[in-house]
């Protein structure tokens, strides 16, 4: 989609078609195929990232996408910086993954997850920015006759001070867009930044105030209909039986009732709720397949023998663990527990695909981490060769991981729409349905086995991690040997994505993979947030059982990890660690590596009447090596928080006859605006390293609420969410 | 059939009595910035004014509303996007996705309007939707912006 830009109000409008109320067919491609739209005298690009309008106004393209985590804006920072044009001036559009596939995946990867979208695409954005920069210069020099390297450029105005010309980026961009691009392209350093690095505001805000940002839930076509749709509700191995369309013909607006697939049904009506309220009507049988009597209690033992199973993946060794826990003055063991989690974006899952039978072609308006996914998706239901495909891509109303890997939603709206040749089927799902057919945070148990010597240090530690394997559901092919190294975030022996930063001489962490009948999927933090309750939890139970402040203790297992210490100690100093807190208030420390970035945080708690926690203050550091745009960074810091204590406070989903029993918010609470802690967030950037912002901090928000809730109770609470618990004094 | 006053405009409407306010007002009025989040008036995104007071839209039939009863919609909250609310929301950048925002901004209108100076024990009373981004403390602070109040 196009995003046409209103300087006045600074507003970025999705096509021109969202103006006049509403996302249409008539949705603007800004530059056809590929390079088709310069020849056809529309305004050329001067590079796949940039384009420059006569007005000298700029449009970014960005391959990743936005779900409010403000990746958008971050990355227009960038290319903007190197561009050296006016930010007044710059909007954004999303160029599509059928393009990128035209144009030899010339905008790479679209991927918007693993916190990766600014860090792992810096470099060419940036290059991106410079290059075409670079070609603006040039064309106006050969304009002048005059060398480029006497020409500078400053907020899209190319000046040689020599002669004392000027002109504007705008009068040269035609030019610029016949030059080769340069091959040797330097960035600036860092540390001259003017644009990126900046707290500038978000550049998708305006629309979201006052109803006009048109989400995919959003969309209306001309002569679209609307589908709902039930799968059956055994999470896996359930198949469609039968329905009775009879049951449901004649009821207003009805046009259509279709099996999707072997495991689901739609009903397709002229509106949403037409459509809903006949398939709560439909009368369905299922085969509920061998999964019918599947049980949380049934998982829950399974994992529980995993804990002592004799085979298991082995994550992180050194030493002799077992020699040294048996040879320990003082041995520690505990067993912590981890549910089911469901991903819950505001907006429920959807898509509208159109399936043109003339012209062999589907295409599919939808919310997606991943275009390209997506795209693949569309391809696969479709049975179509992907160049037949299309996706525009709309921002998300939430995405966590929940649309980056798996887009169900996408394949069954194909299918609907091949039953209606030309005409646009928007599929919605009811939030029931989305909350029974989720891709859930793995389910995991942990034991930890603690050695200390006289001397209260750490000798061995032992971590078994039994449970899912997330690559197991959504990616067999990435299993190592059947290993999935995934399991291991931020406990990895080495790496820049995700170190363990403690030094213990012996120590071993492996994984007993055990599988239940529900699909795992990427769930904000993934398995960093376990591993990091399990880790940082049982160092708080170390430190206490050797009678020492778990400060303290950890800051002695961190001499060989600076950065993991450096946060840590930004928490302890900032929070007022070692001071007195105030009366009936406790604290609790938390640090962790993941996502390329390392992160600490310092909880402060106190127990209410009613045996609850109320989470007065969090103070939070991490360094991530850059930060793009700090209050954006700050905005992703109080989010991760109450995205995962929401989780470890009170979210469990649990599985009964194979079916999850949690179908909406009243059984599934979220955290709310009265729960929320003070926020203090401490970035401290290193420099040499790009480490990712969207997930790194909830590492740390669940470990450090749940040691403070200890030091608070003297109560371990090992069995989450914390709600299942009353922390009042027995 | 029925007769809405939704921002100043009468819609009249053919649609089943048992229709949830939200959907006359997404699929047959055509306002999409009231959202739907879960149909059983727990999240708030589908919050609108009804004779000014906060209602969840999701699980009011159309029928329960009088053609005479003024119901405001986000897009109805200013002509222009110039309620001291959204002005503060702009300012400090409250949204992140941005979807249950819309919802979050007509409670808060409707706290305001009541209470123009609210306490942080009266917002967080108000402010009952939820946002699953975690933009709690801008909301906070937006409010705050909005009503004058030194954050």
């Amino acid at each position: 989609m196009t995003v046409a830009i209103d300087t006045s109000r600074r507003r970025f409008l999705a096509g021109s078609a969202a103006a006049a109320g509403g996302l249409t067919l008539g949705f603007h491609i800004p530059f056809g195929a590929g390079r088709e739209a310069a020849a056809q005298g529309a305004t050329p690009e001067v590079n796949a990232w940039v384009v420059v309008k006569p007005d000298d106004s700029v449009v970014v393209r960005v391959a990743r996408i936005d779900m409010g985590q403000g990746t958008v804006t971050g990355l227009v920072q960038l290319v903007a910086e190197e561009l050296e044009c006016d930010w007044a001036k710059v909007g954004y559009e999303y160029p599509t993954p059928g393009q990128n596939l035209a144009r030899n995946r010339v905008w790479g990867n679209f991927q918007t997850a693993g916190s990766q979208g600014i860090r792992q695409s810096q470099e060419y954005v940036r290059k991106g920015g410079a290059a075409a920069r670079m070609m603006l210069v040039q064309a106006a020099a050969q304009q002048w006759n005059v060398p480029a390297s006497e020409c500078t450029a400053a907020k899209g105005v190319i000046t040689h001070a020599a002669s004392g010309r000027s002109t504007t980026y705008g009068k040269v961009a035609d030019a610029a867009a016949r030059l080769e691009a340069p091959k040797d392209v330097p960035l600036k350093d860092p540390k001259s930044w003017t644009i990126a690095g900046k707290s500038m505001q978000r550049l998708d805000t305006a629309d979201k105030v006052d109803g006009r940002k048109v989400f995919g839930i959003d969309l209306k076509m001309p002569g679209m209909l609307n589908a709902a749709i039930r799968a059956c509700p055994v999470l896996l191995g359930g198949k469609l039986k039968s329905f009775d369309a009879a049951s449901v013909a004649g009821k207003a607006g009805v046009r259509k009732v279709v099996a999707v697939g072997d495991g689901a049904v739609a009903v397709v009506a002229e509106t949403w709720w037409q459509a809903k309220t006949a398939l709560d009507a439909l009368k369905i049988e299922w085969d509920l397949g061998p999964n019918a009597k599947a049980s949380s209690d049934d998982t829950a033992a399974m994992l529980r023998a995993g804990l002592d199973a004799r085979e298991a993946f082995e994550g992180n060794k050194a030493g002799d663990a077992d020699a040294a826990i048996a040879a320990a003055a003082k041995r520690i063991e505990a067993v912590y527990s981890v549910p089911h989690q469901h991903h819950v974006t505001m907006e429920p899952m959807n898509a509208t695909a159109r399936w043109s039978a003339a012209l062999d072609r589907v295409e599919v308006w939808c919310p997606t981490q991943n275009g390209e996914s997506a795209l693949a998706t569309a391809a696969a239901a479709s049975g179509l060769p992907p160049a037949q495909c299309e996706v525009y891509r709309i921002d998300l109303g939430g995405g966590f991981g929940r649309r980056a890997t798996s887009h169900d939603y996408v394949r069954q709206a194909v299918i609907l729409a091949k039953e209606f040749p030309g005409t646009p089927i928007k599929l919605v799902w009811s939030r029931e349905e989305d909350m029974l057919h989720g891709w859930y945070h793995p389910v995991t148990m942990c034991k930890l086995t603690g050695g200390l010597d006289a001397q209260g240090n750490l000798t061995a530690l032992k971590m078994r991690i039994s449970g899912q394997s997330i690559l197991a559901t959504v990616n067999p092919n990435g299993l190592q040997n059947g290993r999935d190294p995934v399991v291991f975030q931020g406990l990895n022996p080495s790496g820049a994505e995700g170190r363990f930063g403690y030094s213990i001489p012996n120590l071993m962490i492996d994984h007993a993979m055990r599988n239940p009948p529900v699909p795992a999927g990427f769930w904000r933090g993934v398995n960093n947030n376990q591993n990091a309750i399990y880790l940082e939890c049982f160092m708080d139970e170390l430190a206490h059982a050797a009678g020492q402040d778990p400060l303290e203790f950890r800051r002695k297992m961190l001499g060989n990890s600076p950065k993991h210490l450096g946060v840590l100690n930004a928490v302890a100093e900032r929070a007022g660690w070692g001071k007195p807190a105030p009366a009936g208030v406790f604290r609790g420390l938390a640090q962790h590596m993941g996502y390329g970035s390392y992160v600490a945080a310092c909880a402060e708690v106190s127990i209410t009447q009613r045996g609850g926690v109320k989470v007065h203050r969090i103070v939070a550091a991490t360094d991530c090596g850059h930060v793009v745009n700090p209050q954006q960074v700050a905005a992703q810091i109080e989010g991760s928080f109450v995205y995962g204590l929401s989780a470890a406070l009170m979210q469990e989903i649990t599985i009964k006859d194979g079916k999850v029993e949690q179908e909406n918010f009243d059984s599934y609470p979220c955290m709310l605006l009265e729960d929320m802690p003070v926020v203090e967030s401490i970035l401290m950037p290193s420099g040499d390293f790009w480490g990712g912002v969207g997930e790194p901090t909830i590492f740390v928000a669940a470990p450090a609420v749940l040691n403070a809730i200890f030091a608070a109770t003297g109560k371990r609470i090992r069995d989450l969410p914390l709600s299942k618990h009353d922390l009042r004094k027995a | 059939m029925a007769r809405l006053t939704i921002n100043g405009k009468t819609h009249d409407v053919n649609v089943d009595p048992d229709t949830p306010l939200l959907w006359v007002i997404r699929e047959q009025v055509g306002l999409t910035g009231t959202k739907y989040g879960c149909g059983v008036a727990q999240c708030g995104a589908c919050t609108v004014h009804l004779d000014g007071e906060p209602i969840r839209s999701c699980s009011l039939p159309v029928s329960a509303v009088g053609p005479d009863q003024k119901i405001t919609t986000i897009e109805g909250l200013s002509p222009d996007g110039s309620h001291p609310l959204q002005k503060a929301w702009v300012a400090l950048d409250v949204p992140q996705c941005g979807y249950c925002q819309t919802g979050q901004l007509m409670t808060a209108a409707a706290l305001l309007a009541r209470t123009p100076k609210p306490t942080d024990e009266q917002i967080a009373e108000a402010m009952i939707n939820i946002c699953r981004c975690g933009t709690y403390n801008r909301i906070k602070a937006g409010i705050k912006q909005a009503a004058g109040i030194a954050g």
